[in-house]
């Protein structure tokens, strides 16, 4: 049976070395960008069965409730190309089998509150200290992410002068003498 | 678009030249004061020509195209240095130096500022001493510098136009009776200006500014200097070491080119402006038999009193949206902490500043390390967040200090920078104050929740080359010529005697308009 917040996640799925998911349509401004509802990953270092723990991982390390696994799936994409260095592998393959360990055998099939329990236990891991490094950079370094989290990213390249950069309208507007004229505005 | 073709180019071994290594704030603004005078010079410049049509919009991206990645190391107490231990400041390796990236406020330090061991006496553990020059020995540099640079609110012009960050700043601001709040002295043009735009609000201050508008020595002062006819600009110029002659006077530099051969070019002065890590490197690892330990280095100052600014940022979330990353990331200032008031429990004031971050750089500098709920919701409220920047002087002291790694090597077989921090109980004392006057400020407008940030990777790096009256605790004199060899000159915020609250942009290039005059003149005389 799924629990409520994997459902709202929509479906993941590890087969081979393939990642794959549908979007559980919780970020509107997200499913706009996608090109469709689900989307694979091909793994080329990773089994797709680790590439679904790191994905599960890392939405403990950084849990966004509505954020798509789609996005989260790009962490692993950056820990696949990482682990294309055979140490590194080594060391995510070690680091996972510790994690299964201390489950009694699957990780993965814990409920989310003692899944998060070994997390807390590991955090400062070689494995853990990857995957948090990774992610900080990774989760929020995208487009998707962008639309989700409300940044605007290259949009602002061509400046907010016309576009909402003094849009803020529940504070008292300062006095023209602390602030300045918008440039090519009339008044 | 800016011309950088080289009209003319000097030999190796031509000994007339002045060579300018950096072409930042520092060496970007003596190459332009040099070559209006007629003066011959010849910039090496480490990092490459990234032309402002270059820039990328892009937080990451950005950062791999400008920032300084060399190696470095740090060590001490700082928290900078447990974080990004290789990182120990956020500069640039390009044409134009950190000019490229900075934020462009544009604040003249106090008059106190500059007497600073006279006005707040002996302070156990600091290094504390009086400039050599007062207020009034440089207004009328900074008076120019403010003209070159277009600065608001001065000479006629107009403040910019305040962002939704600023707006949140000034609310809360002026419900705690503050006096002095508004967009700021910023060498970002309001109107437009010399063929370049007034400002478009893009937010991406720190990436390069695309249009111009903000002030930089990449597309102002150095197409100037080359159109002359009296500047060659050697980009990828490494500089390893600085050669003197018998006499102990400069004589050339050696560098590595592009390609990575070793070069020299001959000199008749030398202008050292690569930032206060890389200025003490080069002449630390410009020991001789005549200067054992490193060049200019009689006081062994070289390399000490390494300043950073006390800096942290507060972010706090509202109800409402703001979305601070619309528009200029330094949009308005807080002054009135910025005075010496000794009743708060510490000596020297401190500036409080809009910042914004867009959403890849708050994740990775909002709390270094941190994970988990705490931390995701922070990032969650990311569009009502606003977010300032607290910077304010810190106190120079000897054990803070640029060395020599012992082991470690650059690309070149050159040893390594290694950065030693330590705060000064001051500092730790302004930093909790700021951090407690700025979350009031946002709780004055209504937050919510209010997070501190610590100091992020340095951006104003200053004092290991000090000013100072006498030889004996400093490395150079008031107008950066330094006290052991006549020929050579500091042209950074190396320079600086002490910190002051103000960023440091504006008296880099007031000192470097000074020095200009003072080099022609001394080379008029032939003295040097």
């Amino acid at each position: 049976m799924l629990d409520h917040s994997v459902s709202r996640r929509g479906f993941l799925k590890a087969t081979g070395n393939t990642l794959m998911g549908t979007l559980a349509m919780t970020s509107l401004p997200v499913a706009i960008l996608a090109p469709g509802k689900s989307w694979a990953l091909e793994l080329q270092s990773l089994t797709g069965r680790q590439g679904e723990v790191l994905l599960k991982l890392t939405r403990h390390i950084f849990p966004h409730d509505t954020l798509e696994d789609a996005v989260y799936a790009l962490v692993v994409k950056d820990l696949d190309a990482a682990s294309a260095d055979g140490d590194v592998r080594n060391m995510m393959a070690a680091g996972i089998e510790h994690l299964n360990e201390r489950a009694g055998g699957d990780w993965l099939d814990l409920d989310e509150d003692r899944q998060f329990m070994h997390v807390r236990a590991i955090a400062g891991s070689e494995m853990f200290e990857k995957v948090r490094s990774t992610a900080v950079v990774s989760l929020y370094n995208n487009e998707m992410a962008f639309r989700h989290f409300g940044y605007g990213g290259e949009l602002g390249d061509a400046g907010y002068l016309q576009r909402g950069f003094n849009d803020l309208t529940w504070l008292p507007e300062p006095p023209a003498e602390a602030s300045g004229p918008v440039y090519g505005s009339a008044g | 678009m800016e011309s950088y073709e080289n009209k003319t180019t000097f030999a190796h071994d031509d000994s007339d030249v002045v060579v300018i290594i950096g072409s930042g704030a520092g060496g970007g603004t003596l190459a332009d004061e040099l070559t209006r005078k007629g003066i011959d010079v010849v910039i090496l410049e480490a990092g490459q020509l990234h032309k402002r049509s270059d820039f990328i919009a892009d937080e990451w991206a950005s950062f791999g195209q400008l920032a300084w990645l060399d190696n470095r190391t740090t060590s001490g107490t700082w928290r900078v240095s447990r974080d990004f231990p290789n990182l120990p400041s956020w500069i640039c390796k390009a044409v134009g130096g950190s000019t490229t990236h900075w934020a462009g406020a544009s604040l003249r330090f106090q008059p106190h500022e500059f007497r600073v061991r006279t006005e707040y006496g002996e302070i156990p553990g600091a290094n504390l001493l009086d400039w050599p020059l007062t207020y009034d020995d440089l207004a009328p540099y900074y008076a120019r510098a403010e003209d070159k640079m277009g600065v608001t609110r001065t000479n006629g012009r107009p403040g910019l136009p305040g962002n939704n960050n600023f707006k949140v700043m000034h609310a809360g601001a002026k419900a705690l009776g503050y006096e002095q709040v508004h967009t700021g002295n910023m060498a970002i043009n309001s109107l437009p200006r010399d063929g370049r735009s007034a400002c478009l609000q893009r937010g991406f201050c720190f990436q390069g500014c695309a249009t111009g508008a903000k002030w930089s020595t990449l597309y102002v002062e150095i197409p100037r200097a080359l159109a002359t006819g009296h500047a060659e600009l050697r980009p990828q110029s490494h500089v390893a070491r600085i050669e003197h002659n018998q006499a102990g006077k400069v004589s050339g530099v050696v560098y590595f080119d592009a390609d990575g051969n070793e070069q020299r070019q001959a000199a008749r002065a030398v202008a050292v402006a690569g930032n206060s890590i890389e200025t003490p490197r080069m002449l630390l690892n410009s020991h001789s038999s005549l200067f054992p330990d490193g060049l200019a280095n009689s006081s062994g100052q070289v390399g000490r009193n390494y300043m950073r600014h006390m800096t942290g940022s507060v972010y706090a979330a509202f109800e409402e949206p703001v979305h601070m990353y619309k528009g200029t990331t330094m949009a308005g200032i807080i002054q009135d902490e910025s005075i010496h008031d000794p009743s708060r429990g510490f000596a020297g004031g401190y500036e409080m500043e809009t910042l914004s971050l867009g959403l890849p750089f708050m994740a990775a500098f909002l709390d270094p390390g941190a994970w988990g709920r705490d931390f995701t919701e922070a990032m969650d409220a990311y569009t009502h967040l606003a977010g300032m920047w607290l910077v304010g002087e810190d106190m120079p002291q000897e054990r803070n200090r640029v060395t020599l790694h012992d082991s470690a090597r650059d690309q070149y077989g050159l040893p390594v920078p290694d950065v030693h921090f330590d705060d000064h109980p001051n500092d730790v004392a302004m930093r909790n104050h700021a951090f407690e006057r700025g979350i009031a400020v946002y709780e004055a407008a209504g937050a919510k929740k209010a997070y501190k940030t610590p100091p992020y990777p340095s951006t104003h790096n200053l004092g290991t080359c000090r000013m100072s009256a006498s030889p004996l605790d400093g490395v150079c004199n008031g107008f950066g010529q330094t006290h052991d060899v006549d020929n050579l000159f500091i042209s950074d915020g190396s320079q600086f005697t002490t910190g002051a609250a103000e960023n440091p942009t504006l008296t880099i290039v007031s000192l470097a308009i000074r020095q200009a005059e003072y080099i022609a003149e001394q080379m008029a005389a032939r003295a040097i």
